[in-house]
């Protein structure tokens, strides 16, 4: 049976060096297009020229409010923003929010995977699914619950400090603490991190640990010198989307403080000041400028990414 | 000789495993603690009356009432009083520093008794009083019949467009290989990374021309031209499915279309499932696009939107606010431990093999 599908296999393959090549091209060419038409369409229509549109408006001064004054402006959107001390603060706040959850989200990421991995923890479906539940609470819902266990009157975790004499913080509303507060909200919804960083560990063959094993190395060197450089890859991904992340960061922003960017812009992200200046404010050419930059800063982060984990990220078939 | 071996220092390997057992399921425990915390806060805080909440000396985190006595009309809060013969529960008819005036609910009609003392170093009397009414007025008040039904249908239409779509695309990139199919390839995972700002004010303009801002259609049409992520898990799934099925149906005589549903599909369900689940909770979840598509018609507002003009407006009550985010979050976490098997696999999937 085996023989006979290996034989189809390279007869077609024989075939399609000789005569059979160009209709087996035209075959796959006719068909790989048909099925990719809906991607391809939704693609031109959908992004590439809303991108172009993107930057030919950042060029104007579009309001939808008087839609026909619009008129050229060259780079005038462009000089606003540098002048513009909210858009350099909103850019501090995304790169200071990004600083502190990045390698705690890591961390933290990797504890909890390590744990539902430990062959020592007992239920682990138990642990894997409570772990996993709070990514599946919808983030307005998940900033709503995080801010009342936040406040300073009656939430857990101010009660929490005070009964050991400790006097808690004003989360929300100290320029300050609202950053911990919000890394803390994203600690608990990091199960997609966890699943992902787990399946990288199983993935690791035992015969690695066996022979570190017989080698001497203790648990600790394991994790160290096997189990974090094998999951590099896994580890750089999630990485990579959670700088961008950052630079998309909105929807929390937004709930807790009601899209103000209180206290005092600490939460005027740059995604949430590049929303009000198109959506409030009415102002579409500048907005759309700030929309380039981030598309343009995205762009280059994930080219920068990528180009250096060949050094710092171990691809265990060789080099991707 | 080997066993004999192993078995001497595995005594002491056994004790250390237990510990270790306890140690790290522990741990473990205490952090379970940890994540269920916001849930518990979330469900007393929305069982309790804005004067429960308030209140600074009910003894423990559940909704808890001062037990009062109805004393002339008028409810009187019970205190412990020591007296002589052990504590009594009694009414407070006045308050003093120095010197309070009780009343007996055993035996009101004895009048008034003055107790000497701080009547503030007395503990009040409580009864558990949650208030399920709570639900009832958060849900008219957030009006979330309208805010589910509004979800369903984009999230459910979304949902079919997109493995629809999902569907198709992936089979062109998994089966058919043809010049420029690896550049599309990278091209689509390109977007994966694509911040939606970037495309997003064109789009805006050109709906709100073609009139289609505050409908639906916004956020759902574009599901029907296929996303990256679910064509990444689909297309990595087909891929790993023998070809040899295929093959013996295209010698049958089977067009690609007939392979794709009568062959591929019927071995891809996980897959699918997954793919469904995963973009009902997104859309589900989505909160940017429906503000700005819907900003100004609040009958058509999705869940995440209308839970958080809730909030805003209801920043006084936030009782009332935690019992509408309990009310909303039932049912994607009840699919949730229904179906997590699936959807871990899939997050597993599009997460870990790039």
């Amino acid at each position: 049976m085996k023989a006979d599908v290996q034989a189809i296999g390279s007869a077609q393959k024989t075939t399609k060096k000789r005569q059979g090549h160009s209709a087996q091209n035209r075959f796959n060419t006719k068909w790989g297009l048909i099925f990719l038409s809906p991607w391809i369409f939704g693609f031109f229509v959908f992004t590439l020229i809303p991108i172009i549109a993107t930057l030919v408006f950042s060029f104007t001064n579009y309001s939808p409010v008087t839609p026909e004054s619009t008129v050229f402006v060259g780079l005038k959107n462009y000089s606003d923003m540098i002048a513009d001390k909210n858009v350099a603060n909103s850019f501090m706040v995304t790169i200071k929010y990004a600083i502190l959850a990045l390698p705690l989200s890591l961390v933290f990421g990797l504890l909890l995977a390590t744990i539902v991995n430990s062959k020592y923890l007992m239920g682990k479906n138990f642990f894997r699914t409570i772990y996993y539940m709070p990514a599946m609470i919808p983030v307005i819902a998940a900033g709503i619950i995080m801010a009342g266990i936040m406040n300073t009157n009656t939430g857990f975790i101010n009660m929490g400090l005070e009964s050991v004499g400790i006097p808690g913080p004003d989360w929300l509303n100290s320029t300050f603490w609202i950053y911990p507060a919000l890394v803390l909200i994203g600690l608990w919804g990091l199960g997609n991190l966890m699943v992902t960083l787990l399946a990288g560990m199983q993935g690791v063959a035992k015969e690695l640990y066996e022979s570190a094993e017989i080698d001497g190395a203790n648990g600790y060197q394991q994790y160290l010198y096997i189990t974090l450089p094998l999951i590099s890859p896994v580890i750089f991904y999630n990485l990579t989307m959670m700088i961008i992340g950052a630079f998309k960061y909105f929807d929390l922003a937004y709930v807790l403080k009601n899209g103000t960017g209180g206290p005092a812009g600490a939460t005027n992200f740059y995604n949430l000041y590049l929303y009000k200046n198109a959506f409030q404010y009415n102002l579409m050419g500048f907005g759309s400028a700030m929309a380039w930059v981030l598309f343009i800063i995205v762009l280059a982060l994930t080219i920068i990414l990528f180009t250096t984990s060949g050094r710092w990220v171990f691809y265990s078939g060789g080099k991707q | 000789m080997a066993t004999a071996n192993k078995t001497r220092p595995s005594m002491g390997v056994h004790r250390r495993d237990q510990l270790n057992k306890i140690l790290v399921t522990g741990f473990g425990l205490f952090i379970v603690l940890m994540f269920v915390a916001p849930l518990l806060y979330m469900f007393v805080t929305g069982l309790k009356s804005y004067d429960q909440m308030n209140d600074s000396e009910v003894p423990a985190i559940w909704p808890f009432s001062r037990t009062t006595f109805d004393y002339q009309g008028t409810p009187l809060d019970l205190y412990k009083l020591p007296t002589a013969n052990g504590t009594k529960e009694m009414a407070m008819l006045k308050p003093g520093r120095t010197e309070s005036v009780f009343i007996d609910p055993q035996n009101p009609v004895a009048g008034p008794i003055t107790w000497q003392g701080n009547w503030r170093l007395l503990a009040p009397i409580y009864h558990s009083d949650p208030q399920w009414k709570n639900f009832i007025q958060a849900w008219n008040e957030l009006n979330f019949p309208l805010l589910l039904r509004n979800t369903l249908i984009i999230a459910l239409t979304g949902t079919l467009g997109a493995v629809v779509s999902g569907i198709i695309v992936a089979y062109g990139f998994a089966r058919f290989n043809f010049r420029g199919r690896d550049f599309l390839f990278i091209v689509l995972i390109g977007t994966i990374v694509l911040p939606v700002q970037a495309t997003l004010i064109p789009t805006y303009i050109l709906y709100s021309k073609i009139h289609w801002t505050n409908t639906f259609l916004p956020l759902i049409v574009p599901n029907f031209f296929a996303n990256a992520y679910n064509v990444f898990l689909l297309r990595m799934y087909f891929m790993q499915l023998p070809r040899e099925l295929d093959e013996a149906a295209m010698i049958d005589g089977a067009s690609p279309i007939q392979i794709l549903l009568n062959v591929i599909l019927p071995q891809s369900i996980p897959a699918v499932t997954a793919v469904c689940l995963f973009h009902f909770f997104f859309a589900w979840n989505d909160f940017f696009s429906p503000l700005v598509y819907l900003a100004s018609n609040s009958k058509l507002w999705p869940i995440s939107v209308g839970l958080q003009y809730y909030n805003a407006m209801h920043g006084r009550l936030p009782n009332l606010i935690q019992t509408g985010a309990l009310i909303t979050i039932i049912l994607p976490v009840t699919i949730f431990f229904l179906a997590q098997r699936v959807f871990m696999q899939g997050i597993v999937f599009t997460g870990v093999e790039k």
